[in-house]
């Protein structure tokens, strides 16, 4: 059977499962926690140790699952789910789904991490905070820039923080109230336009010319003694590097803007070119998405802040220093700082996992990581430009970085399928697709990033069930408006996830909305 | 379900005889005589080659011959006869038949013209009834047409399935055709019709921004009504994108003419130039203030439904004062192309000549070229 038609005869598992509260029966438990220890009479006197401020009334309201039943519940779950671990995982462009190895998680979940307090001395925490202090030297090299801090627990809270050091920046200035505005690509991730706001900033968006390139001359005509910094990401979402980049920093800087590059996704960069050398002022990297560590759906993961000497007192507190008296320690003698931009100091079994996929490559692995990804990316890209309905985005321009947005435009006007119905017919396969994240520009989107973990068979793979699926679209349109069939959840109405009278995404909200509008299952 | 089903048979041939339209029984006639052949139905029948399998049980209604009713029959559609239209159609048999269609109870009107023929529609129907327009005139300017035939016979088939449901209001508008056959483009915005927003259904909802238009109209209104200063003088063009600014603000403004706000109250409605001129001697320069929106998929900003703005108006306004706002979705529907002003003006028109802010959501904007 050759891998098409072992991929065609996929069919995903559907154990039914119900909601963990679901299956609760009151009184079963997984675990029996012990008693109070032999200091302690009994467990209603240690109760009755605390202040009374800090009992609560009611017991919370927790599923009750014996151990069989819970491992069962989780296993049908995980056998429901998709995955790097389960799926040619290369069709989420822009993510960066490449293979997390599994050493890491052993040293990441180590006890010796696991056990740690946040609160715990300095004098007792050296080891994680010497990890932390050395993940900041590695992206000295790597990004070209002095200071670190690994508190942001996202992407988009990286963003959060360099925004947050442009306002500590022009507060200090006396600007504050006179640079309100921030200037982004309509390419660069949606974050770069939309936390600033949330920071009470005014954003501008450039829109590409027809090379794909950030209109220079608009961005000229958009900076002003307003402008406080831009925020530009770089390859943007259609996989292109702005090769004038260095123009619009030059730009910017003339007029005093700070420059803030969105490195999140990195991939394609490594060893081959830095923040520095494009002259911006701070960026931000995601450690779990070009460095090894698993995205966290949402957290926790870290976006890495990267700022040049000169930004130093606007950096989040604490910095993480070392001085050959104090040792590793956490300095929070920065009286302009942009404050906390999280509690505590950062999620470290991420910056564990980073640091030690960072040292078992060396420089010359990671150069080799981005070769890797370029070369994936590219000779996807000729694959998937040889099936009939397909394109790419800004056609004129054909080399792309790490990733690249494609366009099913000739597809829909032929055959009336478009990207959402090629998304369902990939579920029948066993792999994953996304149509892209805004804008939605591009005429029926989607993103492939094959980044270097995948090998020229999976990529092989992947693109041959993008052809089979553009062929079914020409020849058997029956078929594809019933995929998917070999999928569980079939014909979605969109509507409950756009809605929020509609969606629930708890127990709690569930029950409020809901209770008594479905039958239960 | 029930369908309304017409095609204005005589449209788009007045183009291929360089007539510039149809409009009008002596333009047919020298139409006729210049030697021009029907065209609507072959491009009607692209679409209904698109959705005839998807009709299924539904019952269309349409104008016997070749308003329609031969067409579906054709395609085994089950099809009711309306009426018998006269030997030559004229815009009060499409009047005729939306009446009818709407009296019947239909679901959706399918029609396929050009813009007068949308006007005609637009007339009777307003945006009571989703509509798809199947373009086969020589004027195509009104958003409720798709930009081809197939791709409105697709449209058409996925709403026969129950998969289009969201709508938004789409223009209709129509330039006058005597002005432009001596070249002179006078454009007018005769209102909105519901058309299935097919863009909408298409887009992936993973971060939730991909809200209906509605929702995004509504949060442009309410930060542009935040932005509005004491004691400056607005002027507030035509458009659905800024009658919901008006709507917002609480003033009974029109949809398609110019009206003007101060402090939150309404000083002027459906304003003709010289009312416009009169206003705005009343306020110091500085305080006088115009916001407009983007019209149609051409992206005129100027010159299109608000020849009210003349250029002696926009000459009263500072620059800086003139907003433009427009929802990313109309933004998105104009990717790689320019904003287009057209205020009769050539001098002034270059002078507006540039790039532009176009304000789009709360504290966003985006840069856009004027050509």
């Amino acid at each position: 059977m050759n891998n098409l038609e072992r991929m065609k005869r996929f069919h995903q598992a559907k154990w039914n499962e119900p909601i963990i509260y679901e299956i609760s029966e009151p009184g079963a438990r997984a675990v029996l926690v012990p008693g109070p220890c032999c200091e302690c009479t009994s467990a209603e006197e240690a109760v009755a140790s605390l202040p009374s401020a800090m009992l609560r009334k009611e017991s919370p309201k927790l599923p009750e699952v014996a151990q069989l039943q819970l491992v069962r519940h989780y296993n049908h779950l995980s056998q429901e789910n998709i995955g790097v671990d389960g799926n040619i995982d290369i069709g989420q462009g822009t993510c960066t789904m490449k293979y997390n190895p599994k050493v890491n998680e052993r040293l990441a979940g180590d006890a010796k991490l696991s056990e740690m307090h946040p609160l715990q001395p300095e004098g007792t925490a050296q080891g994680i905070l010497e990890l932390f202090y050395r993940t900041g030297e590695l992206f000295k090299e790597i990004s070209g820039l002095d200071v670190f801090s690994v508190q942001p627990g996202g992407g988009s809270h990286g963003v959060l923080a360099l925004a947050s050091i442009v306002r500590a920046y022009w507060r200090d200035m006396g600007e504050e109230n006179k640079r309100d505005e921030i200037i982004t690509t309509l390419f660069s991730h949606p974050a770069d336009c939309a936390v600033p706001i949330v920071k009470g900033y005014k954003v501008t968006i450039i829109q590409p010319d027809a090379e794909g390139y950030p209109d220079i001359e608009a961005f000229k005509a958009a900076v002003s003694e307003r402008t406080a910094a831009i925020f530009f990401t770089n390859p943007e979402d259609t996989g292109i590097f702005n090769v004038r980049i260095k123009e619009f920093t030059r730009i910017a800087h003339e007029r005093g803007i700070l420059c803030c590059y969105d490195q999140a996704n990195a991939n394609g960069l490594l060893g081959v070119t830095r923040t520095v050398e494009a002259d911006f002022d701070m960026s931000f990297f995601n450690l779990h998405k070009t460095f090894g560590a698993p995205h966290g759906c949402g957290g926790p993961a870290t976006g890495m802040v990267a700022a040049k000497k000169e930004l130093r007192p606007y950096m989040p507190v604490p910095l993480v220093e070392h001085s050959p008296e104090k040792g590793y320690y956490l300095d929070f003698d920065l009286p302009k700082s942009c404050g906390k931009i999280k509690s505590f100091w950062g999620v470290a079994p991420v910056v564990v996992k980073a640091y030690s996929w960072i040292m078992s490559l060396g420089a010359e692995g990671l150069r080799e990581v981005s070769r890797v990804a370029v070369l994936n990316n590219n000779y996807c890209m000729k694959k998937i430009l040889a099936i009939r309905g397909a394109s790419i985005s800004f056609p004129n321009h054909r080399p792309r970085v790490e990733q690249a947005r494609y366009s099913w435009q000739k597809l829909k006007e032929d055959t009336g399928f478009g990207t959402a119905d090629v998304q369902r017919c990939v579920a029948d396969f066993g792999t994953h697709y996304w149509s892209s994240h805004e804008p939605w520009v591009i005429p029926e989107p989607f993103t492939i990033e094959p980044s270097e973990s995948y090998s020229k068979q999976d990529i092989d793979d992947y693109t041959a069930v993008l052809a089979e699926i553009a062929r079914m679209c020409y020849e058997e349109p029956e078929a594809v408006r019933r995929a998917p069939v070999n999928s569980t959840v079939h014909h979605i109405d969109h509507d409950y996830f756009d809605d929020p009278a509609k969606y629930a995404i708890t127990w709690r909200a569930y029950n409020k909305k809901y209770k008594g509008y479905f039958e239960p299952r | 379900m029930k369908v309304g089903f017409l095609i204005n048979p005589v449209a788009g041939m007045g183009g291929k005889v360089a007539l510039k339209g149809t409009d009008g029984e002596d333009i047919l006639r020298r139409a006729l005589e210049l030697g021009a052949e029907p065209a609507a139905g072959a491009r009607a029948e692209e679409a209904v080659k698109a959705f005839a399998e998807s009709a299924g049980d539904c019952l269309f209604y349409s104008p016997s011959g070749a308003m329609g009713a031969d067409l579906l029959k054709k395609y085994g559609i089950r099809t009711e006869p309306l009426f018998e239209p006269s030997a030559h159609t004229t815009s009060a048999d499409t009047k005729r038949a939306a009446k009818m269609m709407l009296d019947r109870g239909v679901a959706l009107i399918v029609f396929a013209g050009g813009d007068g023929t949308a006007r005609d529609v637009c007339a009777i129907v307003g945006e009571s009834v989703p509509v798809v327009g199947i373009p086969a005139g020589v004027k195509i300017h009104s958003a409720v047409y798709a930009k081809r035939p197939g791709a409105a016979g697709i449209l058409v088939g996925r709403f026969l399935r129950g998969l289009a449901k969201r709508f938004a209001s789409a223009e209709v508008v129509d330039i006058d055709e005597e002005a432009f056959r001596d070249d002179v483009v006078r454009a007018r915005l005769y209102g909105y019709m519901k058309a299935p927003d097919d863009r909408e259904f298409m887009q992936d909802r993973k971060t939730g921004s991909g809200g209906a238009a509605a929702e995004e109209a509504a949060e442009l209104a309410a930060y542009v009504a935040g932005c509005m200063e004491p004691g400056t003088l607005y002027l507030v063009g035509s458009g659905s994108t800024t009658m919901r600014l008006l709507e917002r603000l609480e003033v009974d403004g029109t949809l398609l003419g110019v009206d003007a706000v101060m402090d939150g109250r309404l000083v002027g409605w459906d304003l003709t130039e010289a009312e416009i001129k009169k206003l705005l001697a009343g306020v110091e320069r500085e305080r006088r203030a115009l916001i407009v929106t983007v019209i149609g998929g051409q992206g005129h900003i100027f010159g299109r439904g608000n020849q009210q703005l003349s250029p002696d108006v926009i000459r009263m306004i500072p620059k800086k004062n003139i907003t433009v706002i427009a929802t990313p979705a109309k933004m998105a529907q104009l990717f790689g192309k320019s904003l287009i002003v057209d205020t009769g003006d050539s001098s002034l028109d270059e002078e507006l000549q540039g790039y532009i802010p176009v304000v789009t959501g709360r504290a966003r904007k985006m840069m856009v070229r004027i050509s």
